[in-house]
């Protein structure tokens, strides 16, 4: 293994491959804050231009892209509530609310020291873990997925104060059931579209995120005539731009850290379910692990409630390499796109690769480490100067958000119908909000949908329609009953409280 | 039982999750299929009990906490303005192009919350789509359909 981390390093750092990972972190933080273009485009734009280079260098510079577009994607969840990727959805329950605190530089600190902590161990659990965790990866079966998708839906809880669980679960329904619209995975049967052709391929995630949060968030503003910039007006503008972290607020990170990394890591591993679960889970963890003082502050601009999702999705990211490298099955839609490059190189990939092309392998697990420093130094410079954003006046700033929100949309699918129905959504959403039904669980269960009936799907073939593969197998069952013990706890406390 | 706006919610989402029950069992399955322990309505089929459990239960147990929302302090007129502005945005966008619709839009969204400073304004509009068109367009390749351009030959 020495001989391969020195390929690695030798490999990652020649002076084209850090030059790679500098343009690919740049260029993946510029379109990760674009709503619309997430990581996958992000990737699927530098595909044309890495096939000049050699394999190795060409992951390089992808890996960059995917870091920095995972980073973008958190700034603009944090300064506008308005998370283009659904990796950074969990970032903004509480960097947004610390943004609106004048406290945005520091948010995005926070952020930009979370992920680099978060993918900084997770490159080195994917040093030492990855061949054998390949293995566990594939112990992994449809009714363990099943169970990890009830599990993560749980977490919901998490999200849900004191007497908002039946909201929360009535949100969890509505995700699902959008999340069905459209042809069925399998048989290709249209459902729920009334014949309407433009929803014969469903609703994009990035149409119901845009929907919900941001163009949500910017009426709401205007119906409450609330004022997204007046704690940014009391602040100077090198306040708000502060990137100082004090002493109190790091030792809250070095405890959330270490245990939403393991988290973020260990779900990245298992195929299909990466970033977004694992950043879910983990802000969910880190609500039942902190005392109740600290609890109280989830959702109103906790460091702990920032740092913890932060953490996971970057050691998500790392971890969703173990299967797509160990495998050759991705982790998520953007290490498929990549595993389509990594096929394009002529590099098959497999438990043999570290064999047959060790300064493949290890390179792209040393650039890993690599990228999170270049991408820390480049982006906490920048951090005052984003920042800003926070100190536009409401009047351009509502405008502009609609703006980004209605173009994301736009040049995903060029067509009116997504523009109006995000409109729709996005009326719906904010007259919830008014009356507290939280739109997170939403969201969540919309990203797990597809993927929580086809292992439904799988799960209910292979035991000929039978219940019984919930409790068949050890796995499944310790996932259920740890779920159950979840929602217990909550109505235990919840009785506590009473 | 207390009838407030929550309970009007849960009772419109019980209706909606009855609706959606209803279109799952009209969903058309092959005939192969009809009788296979899993096809394509079976999960939503569960979904619409689970809607109408969720929201069943809302109505039926006790409001622990009551939303109390002032209507008198909302602002309808502008939300409903921005509303309007945005459909007929979104309805002009592909006839008459990207350009002038967004520049249009954002011109017009800030006029009607109060914004007054005419350079400021048309500074964040046209110019600013256009120099955010050009990123899109001229650097990141993305294609935007836009007419207007066209007619005036500024866009190939």
């Amino acid at each position: 293994m020495i001989e391969g981390i020195l390929i690695g390093l030798t490999t990652a750092l020649t002076l084209q491959n850090i030059l790679m990972v500098m343009v690919g972190c740049f260029f993946g933080t510029i379109i990760g804050m674009l709503p619309g273009l997430g990581p996958m485009t992000a990737i699927a734009l530098m595909i044309p231009i890495t096939y000049g280079f050699d394999p190795a260098t060409g992951l390089i510079l992808m890996a960059g892209v995917y870091y920095g577009a995972v980073f973008g994607g958190s700034t603009s969840s944090i300064l506008l509530n308005a998370p283009g990727v659904p990796g950074t959805v969990a970032t903004s329950f509480d960097g947004y609310p610390m943004a609106q605190q004048g406290k945005a530089g520091k948010a995005l600190a926070i952020a930009a020291w979370s992920s680099f902590a978060g993918g900084t161990l997770s490159a080195i659990y994917l040093l030492f873990m990855a061949p054998s965790l390949s293995k566990v990866s594939l112990s992994f079966r449809s009714p363990d997925y099943f169970a990890l998708m009830i599990l993560g839906l749980t977490a919901i809880a998490a999200f849900s104060s004191k007497g908002q669980f039946l909201k929360a679960m009535m949100m969890v329904v509505l995700g699902l059931m959008l999340a069905s619209v459209g042809q069925d995975s399998l048989s290709d049967i249209t459902r729920f579209t009334f014949d309407n052709m433009n929803l014969t391929d469903g609703i994009s995630f990035v149409l119901v995120v845009m929907a919900t949060f941001a163009m949500s968030e910017a009426l709401t503003i205007i119906l409450k005539r609330n004022d997204p910039t007046s704690a940014a007006k009391q602040v100077s503008l090198t306040e708000l731009g502060s990137i100082k972290i004090n002493k109190e607020e790091r030792s809250k990170m070095y405890k959330t850290i270490p245990r939403s990394s393991i988290i973020g890591f260990l779900i990245g591993v298992l195929p299909g379910a990466g970033a977004t679960i694992a950043s879910f889970l983990a802000y969910g963890m880190e609500r039942n692990v902190v005392n109740d003082e600290e609890k109280e502050k989830f959702g109103k601009g906790s460091v702990n409630g920032l740092s913890a999702p932060e953490t996971a999705n970057n050691a998500a990211c790392s971890g969703s390499f173990v299967p797509m490298l160990t495998l050759g099955i991705p982790g998520s839609g953007t290490t498929a796109v990549m595993l389509g490059a990594l096929l394009g190189f002529g590099v098959q990939p497999g438990p043999r690769l570290y064999m047959t092309n060790p300064e493949i392998f290890w390179s792209i697990i040393m650039s890993m480490y690599i990228g999170m420093v270049i991408l820390l130094i480049l982006n906490l410079p920048l951090i005052p100067y984003i920042a800003r954003i926070l100190a536009v006046p409401k009047n351009y700033l509502i405008p502009l958000i609609l703006f980004f929100s209605v173009t994301g949309i736009y040049v995903m699918s060029f067509n009116n119908f997504d523009i109006y129905l995000m409109i729709g959504i996005a009326v719906v959403a904010t007259f919830l909000r008014l009356y507290d039904f939280p739109m997170p669980p939403l969201i969540l269960a919309f990203v797990l949908g597809g993927l929580m009936e086809e292992n439904l799907r799988r799960s209910l073939l292979l035991s000929n329609g039978s219940w019984e593969f919930l409790w068949d197998r050890t796995l499944t069952l310790c996932i259920l009953l740890t779920t159950i013990l979840i929602v217990a706890w909550h109505f235990y406390k919840s009785i506590i409280r009473k | 039982m207390n009838i407030n706006t929550t309970k009007i919610i849960s009772l419109l989402f019980f209706i909606f999750s009855a609706f959606y029950l209803y279109t799952a069992y009209q969903i058309q399955v092959f005939a192969f299929d009809e009788n296979a322990p899993f096809n394509a309505r079976t999960f939503p089929i569960y979904l619409g009990y689970a809607g109408l459990f969720f929201s069943g239960l809302k109505l039926i147990l006790p409001e622990p906490n009551t939303i109390k929302v002032d209507h008198k302090n909302l602002e309808y007129k502008k939300t409903g303005i921005l509303i309007v502005i945005a459909i007929i945005y979104g309805a002009t966008i592909l006839k008459v192009g990207y350009f002038l619709t967004t520049s249009l839009f954002l011109f017009s969204s800030y006029y009607f919350l109060g914004e007054r400073r005419w350079v400021l304004m048309f500074l964040l509009s046209f110019p600013f789509v256009a120099a955010f068109m050009y990123l899109l367009h001229g650097i990141l390749d993305i294609y935007l359909r836009d007419p207007f351009l066209q007619s005036i030959g500024v866009m190939g």
